[in-house]
């Protein structure tokens, strides 16, 4: 009766405890990174990247803009 | 400087490029286990392979094109958006590669998927060597042009068919249809459009840029 009983105990000690594990098994994601904030540090390095490109490529486009208004000129 | 024209189409192409890099990293996005925070990739590495679709696309219809009239601008469009599109798939392989590591364990396995693109741009690289290797100029439009079809009717099957008649580690390989319109979650639907939208827009910039160059060196060779 006694070892029954402790069997019973410890199955429901197993059970709980994988329920546990079930909970408390969601997928890592970056959310030490994000409460920290220091995902907004990445989003303004890309940031600051995407904004030097697109000014190189405004540039190359007014270039080319202007080299066609000289050659029409001509 | 003055008098300078940024057209309507690529201030769009700006603003939707910095939604969606911002977006891309701080909209939520599902919690997957092996993805992780890696599935944000997603927003950058499908967008390049929709860019370099649409431009051999491009690329091929201005082969046609050229085929039906002989004008030599159209060849110069199909060489130009074959380049851009080249550039844009070695980007998603690069980027495929990286996430390829964090999420299967390697940079390059034996998914059909990879070899047949790989496979595919190999197939517009030697549309360049072929370019290169022929001195007269209809010559070369012509013997490219056709090229520039088989290339692309090769490729559609090497990257859409084959891949989904064996097992292949990407989503909705082996049977099932890839990226399906109600089976991405609703969160990743904002951006990944957008992203998609934005860098199709940022490539045919590039393209229209690099031709309008080509244009004009056209021009100046005719005046000299």
């Amino acid at each position: 009766m006694k070892w029954t009983r402790l069997l019973l105990l410890f199955g429901i000690l197993c059970l709980s405890a994988q329920g546990h594990a079930q909970t408390s098994g969601t997928p890592e994601m970056a959310d030490a990174l994000r409460s920290d904030g220091k995902i907004y540090t990445v989003v303004v390095g890309l940031v600051i990247i995407l904004t030097g490109v697109i000014f190189y490529l405004i540039r190359i486009d007014r270039k080319v803009q202007r080299i066609e208004k000289n050659q029409k000129k001509q | 400087m003055k008098e300078y024209k940024l057209e309507w189409w690529k201030i769009l192409c700006i603003v939707l490029l910095y939604y969606s890099v911002v977006g891309g990293f701080l909209l939520p996005v599902p919690r997957l286990f092996i993805l992780n925070e890696s599935i944000r990739l997603f927003y950058f590495h499908f967008p390049m392979w929709c860019t370099m679709l649409l431009l051999f696309l491009l690329s091929v219809i201005y082969s046609v094109k050229y085929l039906r009239t002989g004008s030599l601008p159209h060849d110069d469009f199909a060489v130009e958006a074959a380049k851009v599109g080249v550039f844009f798939g070695v980007l998603g392989l690069a980027t495929g590669m990286v996430w390829a590591k964090a999420t299967w364990g390697a940079f390059w396995t034996n998914d059909p998927k990879l070899n047949n693109t790989a496979i595919g741009l190999m197939i517009y690289v030697a549309y360049f060597v072929l370019r290169g290797s022929l001195q007269d100029e209809t010559q070369r439009g012509r013997l490219s042009a056709v090229y520039n079809i088989f290339a692309f009717a090769i490729l559609i099957p090497l990257i859409f068919i084959l891949p989904r008649m064996t097992d292949s580690l990407h989503p909705g390989n082996g049977g099932n249809p890839g990226f399906r319109l109600f089976d991405t979650s609703h969160d990743m639907k904002l951006v990944i459009y957008t992203a998609v939208v934005a860098f199709c827009l940022l490539g045919w910039w590039i393209t229209t840029l690099l031709l309008r160059l080509k244009t004009y060196s056209r021009l100046q060779d005719e005046m000299d």
